[in-house]
């Protein structure tokens, strides 16, 4: 019986169009709509922060979803999912002992290699967090290698706040600036409320020797990119993921082009310098 | 005697202004500290002054339509609170309070508005500083209203 998810592993490495099958391990709700799932990974499976899996409920579909785990753990495949469509939504009924297709990991990624020395500033919006979290724990492991690091995350309301623990754990420490603002809050909300480039007003970098990561809503980031620039930031510092509704995931079908790009082969992450001329085009 | 110039000298919004026109702001500014859970001023009140917050955090509250408290904005070191002394008819439009010891400059609106009167160059200079505030809240409220980070996004 042992042979059979091997087999799958070796057509699935040789096919990239093959999903292999993924136990889940657990599940953990993180708001009323959100939840992380921590996965059996296959074989050998490595992926770099910024990348992502085609996951498959079989009998609903398919879909493109950002690593959100530990990219130094190897024993588990995390990735944290919204129920906004039908496949995300059929996902995230599933429960642990359940089981989906992955195919990946696929994409470009966040080049954190490029921030070494540097300081950093990741502008997250919303679930726009999850694909940052891998660079969070890369640097946290690594942090001597990094100035100073800020991330800047915002969301609706205290309720759609993802990794509401770690966060508090985050900004706990002393060599990591973790803010967070919120569209509304209620009275009793002691955190800051407005949108996420009152932030990076706020934010301690030196411009000149600073990479920026965004990822989040299309208008959150092209105003976080105004406010970024403001401050003396270049397109080169600047990095952005970017969404698009994926299919093949390997630059086949075109689902995804952007332009002369596609985002799932090209992107998601991309130096904003490549993508300038058609970031905020209503007709991409 | 110290006065409080190097102080607005140092805050971010008056940076940019002329040494003789703070020297002509000070005569209105005046120190003032207030506890965390404090109420700076209510809306429909008199807006007699507006104030440069040197330290701590103010949260603006509105009321919802089920009569609850809301925050819709947070301002904190290096920002300005309130800008409705300088419209007719000179009164708050939300709540403002203190989410911690908050330490600010105030400035009296109606000192303002005379010495603006006086000086139209000043005027100026003082309402570009505004508009551009102004300008950058409502986009922000905008930003907030539009729910960027919904499920329908």
């Amino acid at each position: 019986m042992e042979q059979i998810p091997e087999r799958q592993q070796m057509l699935g490495r040789a096919n990239p169009m093959l999903p292999m099958i993924c136990g889940i391990e657990r599940v953990k709700r993180e708001t009323h709509d959100t939840f992380t799932f921590e996965l059996t990974p296959p074989c050998d499976y490595s992926f770099a922060p910024g990348q992502f899996n085609m996951l498959y409920v079989f009998g609903v579909g398919e879909v493109a979803i950002s690593v959100s785990g530990d990219p130094s753990k190897k024993e588990a495949l995390v990735h944290t999912i919204r129920a906004v469509g039908s496949v995300t939504k059929a996902i995230c009924k599933l429960k642990g002992g359940g089981s989906v297709g992955v195919r990946g990991a696929f994409g470009s990624d966040w080049q954190i290699d490029k921030a070494v020395g540097k300081d950093v500033v990741l502008v997250a919006g919303g679930i726009g967090l999850a694909p940052l979290r891998p660079v969070i724990y890369h640097i946290l492991a690594n942090r001597a290698e990094f100035g100073r690091v800020s991330v800047l995350y915002g969301t609706r309301t205290t309720g759609d706040l993802v990794f509401r623990r770690e966060i508090e754990q985050w900004r706990g420490r002393f060599d990591l600036d973790f803010e967070v603002t919120v569209d509304t809050a209620s009275a009793d909300w002691r955190g800051d409320v407005g949108f996420v480039t009152t932030l990076i007003r706020k934010a301690s970098f030196d411009p000149l020797e600073t990479v920026a990561m965004l990822c989040g809503p299309e208008i959150m980031m092209r105003f976080s990119i105004a406010e970024l620039k403001k401050l003396g930031l270049t397109s080169e510092q600047i990095f952005v993921s970017m969404e698009r509704n994926m299919k093949c995931a390997v630059g086949f079908c075109g689902h995804c082009q952007f332009g002369p790009a596609f985002v799932c082969r090209d992107g998601p992450v991309f130096r904003l310098d490549h993508l300038e001329p058609l970031f905020g085009k209503h007709e991409i | 005697m110290e006065t409080l110039e190097p102080i607005l000298a140092e805050h971010p919004f008056f940076r940019e202004l002329a040494r003789p026109d703070l020297h002509l702001l000070v005569g209105c500014a005046s120190n003032v500290v207030f506890e965390a859970g404090t109420t700076i001023f209510r809306e429909g009140e008199d807006a007699d002054s507006f104030y440069l917050i040197r330290q701590g955090k103010v949260a603006l509250e509105a009321e919802s339509p089920e009569r609850h408290s809301v925050i819709v904005q947070t301002l904190g070191k290096g920002e300005v609170l309130g800008w409705s002394w300088l419209v007719p008819p000179y009164h708050w439009c939300f709540d403002a309070k203190a989410v911690d010891l908050t330490r600010a400059i105030a400035l009296n609106g109606k000192c303002l508005r005379e010495k603006c009167d006086e000086n139209p160059r000043l005027g100026y200079e003082l309402l570009k500083g505004f508009a551009r505030i102004m300008a950058e809240r409502l986009q922000a409220a905008r930003m907030q209203m539009l729910d960027i980070y919904g499920t329908n996004t």
